[in-house]
């Protein structure tokens, strides 16, 4: 759908391209006509076409829904995860945020915890790791409970469900100068610890996935730059919370609570 | 409760888990943990700082009420334990927690550095080819790394010049702070060399006791609008302090001309005690 005034810019794009794992990786600049309607992910779309018919190779890049919800997307645009606009992810973020004849440097999510598979993909399954540590709780299968059974206050359910927002996209990381992965795991921690169903395995949960991402992650400094560029404004509250909780479930007496 | 992952693709932890410590020195062994030592021995540091700012204003009050204040430290709780021995305990918990404040700061400084092995690091930070524009974290946070050492270089210097009296040689006198202060912070380079640490010790506090509260998950919307005002006024109150004596050196205000008991008598000590009295 246009909107009257779109136009086409010319940008020019610096990318990381990087052929593996084990390659070097370097910087390739490419020239792009686009209108201001079309999304980010659409231009490296036909920046991608017009590298198919030149017979080179095509930039790797992550998407899948392409509305904002999924966390597949994001890649460093201008050095902020998912680029300049607030709580967007890339695949939301639209070329009318950049000017005619700009340069965007596009680079992969850094981390040591998140290698480069090639070009802007990385492998952020260390972030699944996080969640195998205790990132669900247990329910045994059978006949589903009546709805409402388990009364939630609204203002709780309120507040986990802006944890629960988290998409699990990796841009805190990124954008971490230490990587650390602190805001994806308080949101993931925080939204189980939040709700009536989520106290039975909450100590237990809390200093697994907390032991598992400094398995692979840096260590948190305050800095914040997690908040700014978390595509969903995940708190900072959470990591508070969070840090609160794992040292509280070290000194807990949980054996009366049957979470060793 | 494993799930199955194909091995092929799976990213290998930078850190195996290690064994664990016996309670609660495990506590220790993970960053969470370690932040909360930081942040604990961080607020007794602090209070250490402005409780030493605060003890120094005596200086305004003249040489003989300052030989008393620092003699009132070494008497605490006089009568019922050795002189001097409570002053050694303070300084004994202070050293334990500058040690441990000093030991979580720089393993969490490598662990964060290794935790970027994939990214550009410069000066220990990670860097992105387009130049990161921090958004959040100000000039203080990012600069932890640096105000630390720096004030850890100054702390030595400042113990070997006012404590030991290394530099000052046969000018210092033990017992006797204000002239020795005086002495010594009326050369200009020493001055500006206070005045640039004590800016270093602001910022480092200006984060660090806003961060405390986040390591430690004291959170709450009643009083979180309140944090970075007290962080702001606790490194403002220390900063102004402490700028105080190496300025008010400087332009005279803490001098010795009218001294009524000169530090270069044997039995100075005597009569700044005397001195005291007789106010």
């Amino acid at each position: 759908m246009s909107t009257g005034s779109a136009e086409i810019i010319n940008v020019t794009i610096k990318v990381w391209r990087q052929n593996g794992p084990s390659d070097d990786g370097h910087f390739e600049t490419y020239d792009q006509a686009i209108t201001t309607d079309a999304s980010f992910l659409e231009m490296l779309d036909l920046l991608n076409d017009s590298l198919n018919e030149q017979g080179s190779e095509p930039i790797a890049f992550e998407s899948d829904c392409r509305e904002g919800i999924c966390g597949t997307c994001g890649v460093m645009i201008n050095g902020r995860a998912h680029g300049p606009q607030k709580a967007t992810a890339t695949c939301q973020l639209h070329m009318r945020e950049f000017k005619d004849g700009d340069e965007i440097v596009v680079e992969p999510f850094r981390a040591a915890g998140f290698p480069v598979i090639r070009d802007l993909a990385v492998d952020r399954s260390p972030l699944d790791r996080i969640i195998e540590a205790g990132g669900y709780i247990s329910v045994n299968t059978g006949a589903a409970s009546d709805a409402n059974l388990t009364p939630v206050p609204k203002d709780a359910a309120d507040q986990a469900f802006d944890a629960a927002a988290c998409i699990g996209c990796g841009a805190c990381v990124a954008a971490c100068p230490n990587s650390a992965a602190q805001l994806f795991t308080s949101a993931k921690i925080g939204h189980l610890a939040l709700l009536p169903q989520g106290q039975a395995e909450r100590w237990s949960r809390t200093e697994e996935m907390v032991e598992v991402m400094e398995e692979f992650f840096g260590s948190c400094t305050n800095h914040g730059e997690c908040h700014e560029a978390c595509p969903k404004e995940i708190s900072l509250d959470f990591i508070a919370f969070m840090n609160r909780d794992y040292v509280k479930a070290k000194i807990k007496n949980r054996a009366l609570s049957g979470q060793n | 409760m494993v799930q199955t992952t194909n091995e092929r693709y799976r990213v290998t932890p930078l850190r195996s888990k290690k064994r664990s410590w016996p309670f609660p020195l495990n506590i220790y062994q993970t960053a969470v943990g370690r932040k909360w030592v930081m942040a604990l021995t961080g607020i007794g540091l602090i209070g250490f700082v402005l409780v030493h700012m605060i003890g120094n204003l005596h200086i305004y009050e003249g040489p003989a009420r300052m030989h008393e204040y620092a003699e009132s430290l070494r008497t605490l709780a006089g009568g019922i334990v050795p002189k001097g021995f409570i002053l050694w305990l303070l300084r004994f918990g202070l050293l334990v927690m500058f040690g441990l404040h000093l030991h979580s700061a720089i393993t969490l400084r490598n662990f964060s550095g290794k935790s970027s092995n994939n990214a550009t690091l410069v000066g220990g930070a990670k860097k992105y080819e387009s130049g990161r524009d921090h958004i959040a974290a100000g000039y203080a946070s990012r600069t932890m790394r640096w105000t630390g050492p720096i004030i850890a270089l100054f702390l030595f210097y400042h113990l070997a010049d006012l404590t030991w009296g290394w530099w000052l040689g046969d000018d210092f006198v033990p017992g006797d702070p204000y002239h020795n202060v005086s002495e010594s912070l009326a050369s200009l380079p020493i001055a500006i060399l206070y005045i640039v640490a004590n800016i270093a010790l602001a910022m480092h506090i200006f984060h660090g006791a806003w961060s405390m509260f986040q390591s430690l998950g004291v959170n709450n919307p009643k009083y979180n609008h309140l944090r970075r005002g007290l962080a702001t006024a606790l490194a403002g109150i220390i900063l102004v302090g402490n700028l105080s004596f190496p300025i008010f050196t400087q332009t005279g205000l803490i001098n010795e001309d009218n001294r009524k008991c000169p530090a270069s008598e044997i039995n100075v000590l005597e009569c700044l005690a005397e001195q005291a009295e007789g106010h």
